[in-house]
């Protein structure tokens, strides 16, 4: 692949990266990415220019910690809810095409 | 397709000879906990689907987690226990794959910053200790469940739909994972059995999960490569999913062993896959193999922010652990005085337990390991359950101990009793007055029975006259024969020396 | 009468219902009319509430006639929702194919403090697709028109929200701001708009974009309307793990005392790194004139350097398409929403990608395919981890401006608003119309847009960003207020007083 400094993605990795957003892209699509994220990354890659290793990541604004939640029961949605907008469901279930294969 | 070749095994010595086993355990407890890891709906098994579903657990667009300080209290308990350093600061990430029984389409787990890392856990393995280093202990969320239906055999390849139960999807996981496990030889098998069965015995006692593996609220995926005895770097290993017993754990590892060496033996390379466990077959097969390494782009949690433990919350969760298990049990087998031997029979046949709620109601220590240990153990063996599963509790066999104590039973009595009480046919009372066991301990019809045996062989009557009592046996035999064995075989030997006048 | 009401303040209608002067279903029946009236020609509404809002306004009667405490200071005030925010039972797509048809089974925290506060929901109103522009041309329902020139943008995301009040279909609306999301359309329709400081507005049913920049915070067409509204929805929400506990500031008692005390005696710094290169002239000479204002107001005007802002850009699309790559995960055809090409023999993962790539638009699939990209592996530290880090210094660059400054002010956007269509086909300066805005939003402090006048270049409102710092809202407000009551006073009306009549060009 490519390094970060000098970000040229090639057709393959758009697809690839379609693939592993589940985004069925057309030809035309794949091509119009191409040359946008080519030049998107190549001025975003400047994050770099001055990002230290001393520098610390700020990974919230107004920083936090240990926002917790006691463990008391909540009621649930109603059921017919929980249900209500499922494009396919049977039997209390949420009917969805075969899953193949074991991902995780 | 690959499969075929998978048929191909090599006889397990063999296989050990050749190479060494590295193993490495990733158990995934659920927390029982009243509510999920990060929503307020209920945990409880077994409702009816989509029940226990609300919009953060469904990932409903807008929905936020929270995160449930119980679930974070458990694994501190689990870490602790495990000897792991409690992490000052660590935090949530997103793990990011597509997958329909998780409806964000992301776990929230850890990653680089768990919760509990770097402990061990002592196991005993056919009386040595071996120590298995723990990697480290990390909270996550569990997924929801499908069910596939359709196709010729309901399982996943040959599915038409799927239906989805989010029930389970948001259940607080500890997922605790080992370091490779190196140098256990021929012992792997047996070694990453006792292993997960001391985590379920350490987690049953920290009382944070049911632990019920048939339940899946244990579940085990077992890791395992081969290297080449002297080779300087680990093989490539598989990931053998949710092995869900104890018997399971043992067998995938044997056959994967098996599987790998001849694999490697015959110049075939191991494949990095997932590998399901068959219990009707006792063999893995390959899932459903993918073109490229997953890549989950882990990120930190936005929607959550860190969690420090502060020291004194680990101090005081620290207070609460219980006896561990390994150290009650070596209190036990000093205050039972059993032998080594005696007591690492009774653990490895999950007897511990029961000899100790047998004692409390009332039993010898030794009586109590004596009946689960071999008559109830060959029981338990004829019908291949557990010792627990057996339909007779401590209770009832304290019972039959105590009768026996009492010269209400004979030990061949006890045992029809026990039978009995196996059997369904009610307490031991009740099979005692339904089967007419009772000792017979009126001396009149025992006396009437010596009496016929003592005529019926009058030479043995002559030579215990004269003062061979051992040939006592020939009349205790015939008079039990007439007595069904409802005799006490010390009453009847008193009674003939006394009808003969020999002193006992 | 109707046309009377609708011109009217969220602050006046509030007290007209409360007096009795006039009803709560009369108000809202004015603002339904007039959307009705102009809504064909500005499209601000994905969905309009009619029943839903009079029953609404009815029950806020109800409580006033027999003598009920007011559910609040704006009981009875209609309002715009964005079409972001989650509303039991009322269609909700987030601008996107994805979403057509959802009904929401719950409601945001936002959706019920509103609620509770008797303040009624008009419907739900356009926005880009996920929140995902600065034009509202992304969303897949058509583009929002500007009222002050049909053939111009509203801004975005939130054009909906910020065109609804510019054409008085509603007093308030509810905006959500990412980088720059409600000041931008505020900025280029004259309407005020205020980002909170991140965590001071529940997020919890809020659909998210970027989770660590998102927040939703009040628009109007007046400070102090914007402020009670700031009130009505701020505050904790245990339901969100990123909200500030803190007590509501009393952002309505700081728009007093701008509108009294004025800004004599504060420091106001101007962003030395928010001017210049890429400002339009017409939008930098209305800054200057708003600079001119506060000073001869009494305010030290000192100039800040935050050399960092120049990559905030950079950072923010990285970090805003990594998390929405993560976010719009769940958009899946499984549980709810659009689902394509379940024929009975694709599988779950096909249905998925055709799903996702039929119910997406082209913004948001690139943003997508961007975040994927600078998640995966190997590419983290020298993005996302990178991006995060710019962060630090660019929230570094502010604290050093806040020993300086008591708030920082600068243009909110570069340009005023540009024609339909001019910028679609080139992302990279549609993203620069962001440039403003994004250093604040990476920050989390509060912003807010005021209007500072009309270019003179284009005839187009320009707007005044002040900039707090973290928890800082009531100097905000102070600053906003104080400006607005120096401009009327300056110039004899407001710029919202300025927005054309659209009566009589729909049909
Ligand atoms: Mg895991
Ligand atoms: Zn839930």
């Amino acid at each position: 692949m490519t390094t970060a400094d000098e970000p040229a993605l090639t057709r393959d990795d758009v697809a690839h990266l379609a693939h592993l957003s589940r985004l069925e892209l057309t030809d035309a699509e794949l091509d119009t990415y191409l040359g946008q994220l080519g030049v998107i990354l190549h001025s975003v890659a400047r994050v770099g220019e001055v990002a230290g290793d001393d520098v610390e990541p700020t990974t919230h604004a107004v920083p936090q910690t240990n926002v917790f939640r006691d463990d008391v029961e909540v009621p649930c949605l109603p059921h017919a809810a929980a249900l209500a907008s499922a494009p396919a469901s049977y039997e209390g279930r949420f009917r969805v095409p075969q899953i193949l294969g074991e991902e995780a | 397709m690959s499969e075929l070749m998978d048929s191909g095994l090599m006889d397990y010595d063999e296989a050990l000879e050749r190479f060494d086993p590295v193993l490495g355990l990733e158990v995934h407890v659920e927390l029982g906990t009243v509510t999920k890891m990060f929503c307020g709906c209920p945990t409880g098994f077994g409702a009816a689907p989509n029940t226990q579903v609300c919009p953060v657990c469904l990932a409903l667009p807008g929905a936020m987690p929270t995160v449930n300080r119980q679930a974070v209290e458990y694994a501190i308990k689990i870490g602790l226990a495990l000897n792991c350093e409690i992490a000052e600061l660590c935090r949530f990430s997103r793990k990011n794959y597509y997958y329909p029984d998780m409806p964000k389409n992301y776990q929230i787990s850890q990653y680089d910053e768990p919760i509990a890392f770097g402990g061990y856990l002592d196991v005993d393995v056919d009386g040595e200790t071996v120590r298995i280093e723990i990697e480290r202990a990390h909270m996550e969320e569990d997924t929801g469940k499908s069910t596939h239906i359709g196709g010729a055999t309901g399982r996943i390849h040959g599915a038409e739909y799927s239906l989805l139960d989010y029930n389970r999807a948001g259940v607080p996981l500890v997922e605790i994972v080992t370091k490779p496990v190196t140098g256990t030889g021929k012992a792997a098998p047996a070694v990453a059995r006792a292993y997960v069965a001391a985590l379920r015995d350490l987690l049953a006692a920290l009382d944070v999960s049911d632990v019920r593996m048939d339940q899946g609220s244990l579940r085990c995926d077992a890791n395992l490569s081969l290297m080449e005895k002297g080779a300087p770097e680990f093989g490539t290993r598989t990931e053998t999913k949710n092995v869900n017993s104890l018997r399971s754990v043992e067998r995938a590892v044997r056959y994967e062993i098996t599987r790998q060496a001849a694999r490697l033996a015959a110049g075939q390379t191991i494949k990095q896959e997932t590998r399901h466990f068959d219990e009707s077959t006792g063999t893995t097969a390959a899932g459903r193999s993918k073109e490229t390494a997953e890549d989950y782009r882990y990120f930190p949690e936005p929607d959550l922010v860190p969690v420090t433990p502060e020291r004194e919350w680990v101090e005081r969760v620290r207070a609460t652990l219980p006896e561990l298990p390994w150290l009650r049990r070596a209190r036990q087998q000093a205050e039972w005085g059993f032998t080594d031997l005696e007591m690492r029979d009774l653990v490895a046949a999950d007897g511990v337990s029961l000899v100790e709620q047998t004692v409390a109601a009332g039993a010898s220590p030794g009586e109590a390991r004596s009946w689960w240990g071999s008559y109830l153990g060959q029981q338990a063996n004829n019908r291949g359950v557990t010792l627990a599963e057996l339909p007779i509790s401590p209770t009832q066999v304290a019972a039959v101990v105590s009768l026996v104590n009492d010269g209400k039973l004979t030990a061949k009595l006890a045992r029809q009793v026990v039978d009995g009480v196996l059997a369904g046919e009610g307490e031991p009372d009740q099979v005692i007055a339904a089967r007419g066991l009772a000792v017979v301990s009126d001396d009149a019809p025992l006396q009437q029975a010596i009496d016929d045996a003592l005529a019926a062989q009058p030479d043995v009557a002559e030579k215990i006259r004269s003062g061979k009592v051992q040939a006592i046996g020939a009349i205790l035999g015939a008079v039990m024969k007439a007595t069904r064995g409802q005799a006490d075989a010390g009453r009847v030997r008193e009674l003939v020396l006394k009808t003969l006048g020999v002193d006992s | 009468m109707s046309a009377d009401l609708t011109r009217r303040s969220a602050a006046e209608l509030a007290s007209a219902i409360a007096s009795r002067e006039v009803s709560a279903v009369e108000v809202t029946r004015a603002h339904l009319d007039r959307i009705g009236a102009v809504d064909p020609d500005v499209h601000a509404f994905l969905h309009v509430s009619d029943e839903l809002a009079l029953a609404q306004a009815a029950e806020v009667d109800r409580a006033f006639d027999a003598g009920e405490q007011s559910a609040s200071p704006l009981a009875g005030v209609p309002l715009a929702l964005k079409d972001i925010v989650v509303q039991k039972g009322v269609p909700t797509t987030a601008g996107s194919k994805i979403l057509e048809g959802w009904l929401p089974p719950y409601d945001a925290t936002i959706t019920r403090k509103l609620l509770d506060a008797g303040i009624v929901i008009l419907g739900k109103t356009n926005m880009d697709e996920f929140a995902m522009g600065s034009s509202t041309e992304n969303s897949a329902y058509g583009p929002t028109r500007n009222p002050w020139d049909l053939s111009k943008i509203p801004g975005g995301s939130g054009g909906g929200s910020s065109a609804a009040l510019a054409a008085f279909e509603a007093p308030l609306a509810i905006g959500t701001d990412t980088g720059g999301s409600i000041r931008q359309p505020a900025s280029v329709t004259g309407t005020v708009g205020a980002k909170p400081t991140y965590g001071g507005v529940s997020r919890y049913g809020v659909i998210a974009l970027a989770s660590s920049l998102d927040q939703p915070g009040p628009c109007a067409r007046t400070v102090l309307d914007t402020a009670m509204l700031h009130e009505v929805i701020a505050g904790h929400d245990p339901m969100d793990a990123t909200s500030i506990p803190q007590p509501v500031p009393n952002v309505v008692a700081a728009v007093r005392r701008g509108q009294a005390d004025g800004v004599a005696g504060m420091k106001i710094g101007v962003v030395k790194q928010l001017g210049g290169q890429g400002y339009q002239p017409g939008v930098l000479s209305s800054f200057r004139s708003a600079v001119e204002q506060l000073q001869a107001a009494g305010a030290e005007i000192v100039e800040v350097d935050c050399p960092h802002f120049e990559y905030g850009l950079a950072a923010y699309y990285l970090i805003l398409p990594s998390e929405c790559s993560s976010n719009l995960a769940r958009f899946d055809a499984m549980r709810y929403g659009l689902r394509i090409g379940d024929d009975g023999t694709a599988s779950a993962e096909q249905v998925m990608s055709l799903t996702r790539g039929a119910g997406f638009g082209a913004e948001v699939k690139r943003r997508i395919i961007l975040g994927t990209y600078a998640l995966s592996a190997g590419y983290y530290d020298a993005y996302y981890g990178s991006a995060q880090k710019v962060r630090t210094l660019i929230r570094q660059d502010f604290e050093k401006a806040y020993q300086q400054a008591d708030v920082l002010i600068s243009p909110a956007s570069p340009t005023t608003a540009f024609g339909i269509g001019e910028k679609v086909d080139d992302p990279m300066a549609m993203y620069l119309n962001d440039l403003a805005t994004i250093p604040g939003s990476l920050a989390g402090i509060p912003a807010m847009s005021v209007p500072s006048g009309i270019a003179a270049d284009t005839g187009l409102p320009v707007g005044l960003q002040i900039m707090g710092p973290a928890l800082g809202e009531e100097r905000m407000y102070r600053v906003a207020a104080a400006f607005e009551a120096g401009y009327l006073a300056e110039h004899g009306t407001t710029v919202p007083q300025q927005i054309p009549a659209l009566e009589g060009t729909a049909r």
